[in-house]
């Protein structure tokens, strides 16, 4: 405890999220300082100093701060955040204070810095485990493993929070034997509406996700640079379940398109050269250090998956928040308008979806030994599929070979039937079956990427099966 | 020591002013604040310096400590660093690793073991004359001759030996020679920022191969050559990438994850050291030296990174190796030195880079090459380079795929229509291009066979008219098509994906040596010859597509090993000739 305190009242200019304080002695980089006005008590953190000018961004709202009713207490200490076991089951706002009536968190083990430190690279395990989260076009052809960091892009009105709540309800690891890590969800929301909140909130009481897990909500209302902090302390409350308790921990961040926009609201008040769309340059460094903090470490127990949830704006996938994403996390899951249009739900775009940790998790010994193979094939005709409805549109109908004809059937089944399964957890046999079940509408011929002898082996049984 | 101490004043991200001195110069080592952080100064005014910080800033304090050192980032180049991953800096992470999961600030120790025994051969002896870099003598490291040589800076007033260490075993630190007066230990020390001198350059003649087949057929790399790689995200850099890493005819491979993911590096850990090197018969990582700078890790060793990478390159090069020296990505250090920039307020040009990018880049670039190094017995050694690009959105209009298509003699354009439909490698072939094709026709025509180019180019143009048809066939339909032309369509499917198309993770094919290459570039066209006769003696088109399964067919042969493969062909385009004739 310390007896002295250091304030200033030197504010020399409050300007949007940011306050210049003067004369400050020995200022410390990313140290908190204390706000004090006539409007109460805030929070805010040193961005930069120049000589004794400390650049401070404020976590809450400036709006009634004046130079001359301002108070600065340097803390002398950087973010931290209390981390104990009773976290399990809290629901806390953006920056980590009970939110949920249950008094304040109890049994608190220790306090740790929210920024998070990088991981040796010669320290991380490959992550290899395989996640069956029941959906088809993400278990068959897009696998999600253990420690993996997999967004889901999406557009406004397309429901990737469905999808999200869906992963959160129903995602296991097969082997669930007696050494498996026990799992729970980390949930940050950043600054979405109060709709989506309570929709994710009622989710995750009926998956009884809401017992085990650590949530985090900043809504849209709430102030906007405290999205800066919220993800990493989700983060932080991760790294402690998963790498000290030994969790599998999977998190949720949604939406990191608000979060892009509070770093960019400071960016543009520190009157710093803007990159594309106004967004900082140093934006990819710094969503790689929230995006890598997911992974597997050798030697420790426990894992963090990261699901980020990221809108596109206008749907377009070069825009710089999901363009950066993509950068850095290992594949994206795409949310398609004309799909949903269609009715079809989830409406994954397959083709613009990647797993690149996919490999690790498949195959013999963890899904079956076709896996990769089934998936090529489905690619590779639906996207034939894809170019000949193109073609069909100026060649017309009649224009088309049998042959061509057939992947347009196959095409329409893929859709309606693979990856329109609805809000119903699919297991990967049942994925299987229907896999097989579009691929076999293609003349066996077509199927090159498939072994010979086990499409006879499948056309086999299905023939003695009907 | 004293007087070399400044404090810092203010704090900006990793870059940090300070109070300095009159002797202060551009990138001096400075170690920054209680925990002696390492930076280097980016730039001196008056009497402040700026420091970029290769490590993070949290925690320092206005009027914290600097000491300036007077000297340039080095690294010390000695046996011991293959197979080693290392930082931005130079740190080794195994041993980093060994302490603790997370990324410590503060350490300084150097990449090479200083207690680890090498048994040391002499090549000279006393009374021998020395110049700088003769073989002084050599060492096993990971089954290469590491070879000992004198300092390439090394300008004695005397320069005939005066002792010379037995042969016997002996640790980095110790003095093997003296040169005069000037003794020479088994390391050597050099500046990352300072090419390494050589003799003369040389024309590049000798492919790169890499062991897939767009790019030695189509786009070959020379050894020495220059090679940018860039694609929008999930094209395909960085499975191209360690596929050349793992398949290269290259001596010793430096592969620099710049800014990119920290799994990717952990892949080539886990990966590479159970894999088996096909030339040597080595595992693969005993020719690696990796340099994981991933993108959480601090900006500023981002940018050092490279010049570490190429200033080992150039060190094993000088022994007379051939280095291949990959970069994902150079965009990433691109953007540091945007970042840094950004934080000393320089004038930003074309989006936002500074107005230096396109020299430093040239800089860079320029130090690859085939050369004869300094110093005897005469070698020859090379340094090929092979640059993943990142542009923003895809969108090759920026200045870093700009630079790269300037600066480099390959150009290996990933498409992002390609890798959404699963073609891989998704290079495009159209947009694709390698200005080393006129000295390695020469190579191709020799060493593997004469027909390779007159292949290559039928090959090629079977794929230009496929496109052209292909576009016309969108605008009006097939109606208009002849049989030839119905069949040029269909060849050029099969073009790529019999031959374009290779999947690095499948166990047969990652790999193809360009014997194999030339039997398949051989399938194609026996193919196309006896299809070609057929039509010409007025079977049509739909007969023979109809009653031929192409794709199975040659996907089987693929299949093969190769001296199967050769049997199968000769056989399979037997039996399609008497089932041609049937037809006609
Ligand atoms: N040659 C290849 N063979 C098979 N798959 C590939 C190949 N190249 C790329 N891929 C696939 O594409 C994904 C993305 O490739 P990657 O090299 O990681 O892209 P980038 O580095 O350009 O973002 C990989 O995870 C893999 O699934
Ligand atoms: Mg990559």
């Amino acid at each position: 405890m310390k007896l002295l305190k250091e304030g200033y009242k030197t504010v020399e200019k409050i300007a949007g999220p940011l306050l210049f304080v003067s004369k400050v002695a020995r200022g410390g980089i990313g140290e908190i300082v204390k706000i004090e006005s006539n409007f109460g008590e805030d929070y805010g953190q040193i961005l930069q100093i120049v000589d004794d000018l400390c650049v401070i961004q404020v976590f809450g709202e400036t709006m009634g701060l004046a130079p001359n009713n301002t108070v600065v207490w340097l803390e002398r200490d950087v973010v931290k955040i209390p981390l104990g076991i009773a976290l399990q089951g809290r629901i806390l706002n953006g920056r980590a204070m009970p939110i949920d009536g249950e008094g304040p968190i109890s049994c608190i083990e220790k306090w740790a810095p929210i920024q998070g430190n990088a991981i040796n690279p010669w320290r991380r395990k490959s992550p290899h485990e395989f996640i069956e989260t029941g959906i088809s076009t993400i278990d068959l052809m897009n696998t999600l493993v253990k420690g993996q960091k997999l967004p889901i892009f999406t557009g406004s009105g397309l429901p990737a929070d469905k999808l999200a709540a869906q992963i959160v309800k129903y995602a296991r690891t097969p082997a669930t034997s007696a050494d498996s890590s026990p799992f729970m969800v980390v949930f940050a929301a950043l600054g979405i509406t109060q709709r989506e909140a309570s929709y994710f909130r009622e989710a995750f009481r009926e998956s009884g996700a809401i017992y085990r897990g650590v949530f985090f909500f900043n809504l849209a209302g709430d102030p906007s640079i405290e999205r800066i902090l919220t993800p990493r302390m989700a983060l932080t409350v991760a790294e402690y379940f998963a790498f000290e308790k030994g969790y599998d921990v999977l998190v949720v961040l949604t939406d990191m398109l608000h979060y892009c926009e509070a770093l960019r609201e400071i960016s543009s008040a520190r009157e710093e050269i803007p990159g594309r769309r106004g967004f900082p340059s140093y934006m990819y460094s710094d969503l790689a250090s929230i995006y890598e903090r997911a992974g597997c470490i050798s030697g420790i127990k426990g894992s963090i998956t990261q699901i980020p949830i990221v809108t596109m704006p206008d749907d377009d996938l070069t825009h710089p928040v999901p363009d950066l994403t993509g950068y850095i996390t290992e594949g994206q899951i795409v949310m398609d308008r004309e799909l949903h249009g269609k009715g079809i739900y989830p409406p994954i775009d397959v083709l613009s979806s990647l797993s690149r940790l996919m490999n690790k998790g498949i195959g013999e010994g963890s899904t079956v030994p076709e896996h990769r193979a089934l998936s090529d094939q489905l690619y590779a005709a639906y996207g034939r599929f894809k170019d000949l409805v193109r073609l069909k549109t100026i060649i017309g109908e009649e224009g088309l070979t049998p042959t061509e004809m057939s992947y347009l059937s196959f095409g329409e089944k893929f859709e309606s039937e693979f990856v329109n399964q609805g809000e119903r957890r699919r297991s990967l046999d049942e994925t299987l079956e229907h896999a097989w079940n579009c691929l076999l509408t293609l003349p066996k011929d077509e199927l090159h990427r498939l072994p010979v002898n086990l499409i006879d082996e499948v056309m086999l049984k299905r023939g003695t099966k009907a | 020591m004293q007087d070399n101490r400044g404090y810092i004043k203010g704090i900006s991200g990793s870059v940090v002013t300070s109070t300095c001195f009159a002797n202060t110069s551009i990138y001096e080592v400075v170690y920054v604040g209680s925990e002696r952080l390492l930076g280097e100064v980016v730039r001196v005014r008056r009497d402040v310096a700026d420091i970029q910080v290769y490590e993070d800033t949290t925690g320092l304090q206005i009027g914290d400590h600097t000491i300036f050192t007077g000297e340039l980032l080095s690294m010390k180049l000695a046996p011991g660093l293959l197979g080693q991953v290392l930082d931005g800096i130079g740190r080794p992470l195994e041993r980093l690793g060994k302490k603790s999961p997370y990324i410590s600030r503060g350490t300084h120790i150097d990449a090479v073991d200083d207690s680890e025994k090498w048994y040391f051969i002499p090549r000279l002896q006393r009374g021998d004359d020395v110049g700088p870099g003769d073989i002084l003598g050599e060492v096993e490291e990971k089954g290469i001759k590491h070879f000992i040589m004198a300092p390439l800076d090394f300008r004695g007033k005397d320069n005939t030996i005066s002792w010379m260490a037995p042969k016997g075993e002996y640790v980095v630190d110790d003095v093997i020679c003296k040169i005069g007066e000037t003794t020479v230990k088994m390391f050597q020390r050099w500046n990352i920022r300072t090419p390494r001198k050589v003799g003369r350059k040389l024309d590049l003649d000798k492919p790169l191969l890499t062991g897939t087949r767009i790019l030695d057929v189509f786009f070959p790399l020379a050894l020495g050559g220059t090679a940018v790689i860039p694609g929008g995200f999930g094209t395909g850099k960085t499975v191209t990438q360690q596929s050349i890493a793992r398949w290269a005819n290259a001596d010793i491979v430096i592969y620099i994850g710049c800014g990119e993911r920290g799994n990717e590096m952990t892949e080539v850990l886990e990966e590479f050291p159970s894999l088996t090197d096909v030339r040597r018969g080595i595992p693969l990582m005993d020719r690696m030296i990796l340099i994981a700078n991933t993108s959480n890790m601090p900006v500023a060793a981002r940018e050092a990174s490279i010049y570490l990478g190429m200033t080992i390159a150039e060190y094993y090069r000088d022994m007379g190796y051939n280095v291949a020296i990959i970069a994902d990505s150079i965009s990433r250090w691109a953007e540091a030195l945007r970042e840094i920039s950004g934080r000393l307020e320089e004038m930003p040009g074309e989006e936002g880079y500074p107005a230096y990018l396109a020299s430093r880049l040239a800089r860079y670039y320029e130090r690859a090459g085939n050369v004869v190094p300094l110093g005897s017995p005469q070698r020859n050694g090379s340094i090929s380079v092979i640059n993943a690009i990142s542009p923003p959105g895809g969108d090759f209009s920026e200045p870093v795929t700009q630079s790269g298509l300037r600066l480099s003699g390959c150009f290996w354009a990933l498409d992002k229509g390609l890798a959404t439909k699963r073609h891989f490698p998704s290079i495009n072939w159209a947009q694709s291009y390698s200005l080393y094709h006129e000295n390695l026709d020469r190579y191709f025509t020799r060493e593997i066979s004469e027909d390779w180019v007159p292949l290559r180019e039928f090959v090629f143009n079977i794929l230009h008219d496929g496109k052209s048809l292909q576009e016309m066939v969108q605008i009006v339909g097939r109606d208009g098509l002849t049989e030839e032309e119905k069949w040029i369509l269909k060849l050029s499917e099969l073009i790529n994906i019999f031959y374009l198309q290779q999947n690095a993770f499948d166990p047969n094919d990652a790999y193809c040596d360009s014997g194999r290459q030339l039997v398949m570039l051989n399938t194609l066209k026996l193919l196309d010859e006896q299809i070609r006769g057929a039509l010409n003696s007025g079977v049509l088109f739909e007969q023979i597509d109809s009653q031929f399964a192409f794709v199975a067919d040659l996907m089987k042969l693929r299949s093969q090993n190769t001296e199967d493969y050769e049997n199968s062909l000769t056989s399979y385009i037997k039996k399609l000739k008497e089932e041609l004739s049937d037809l006609i």
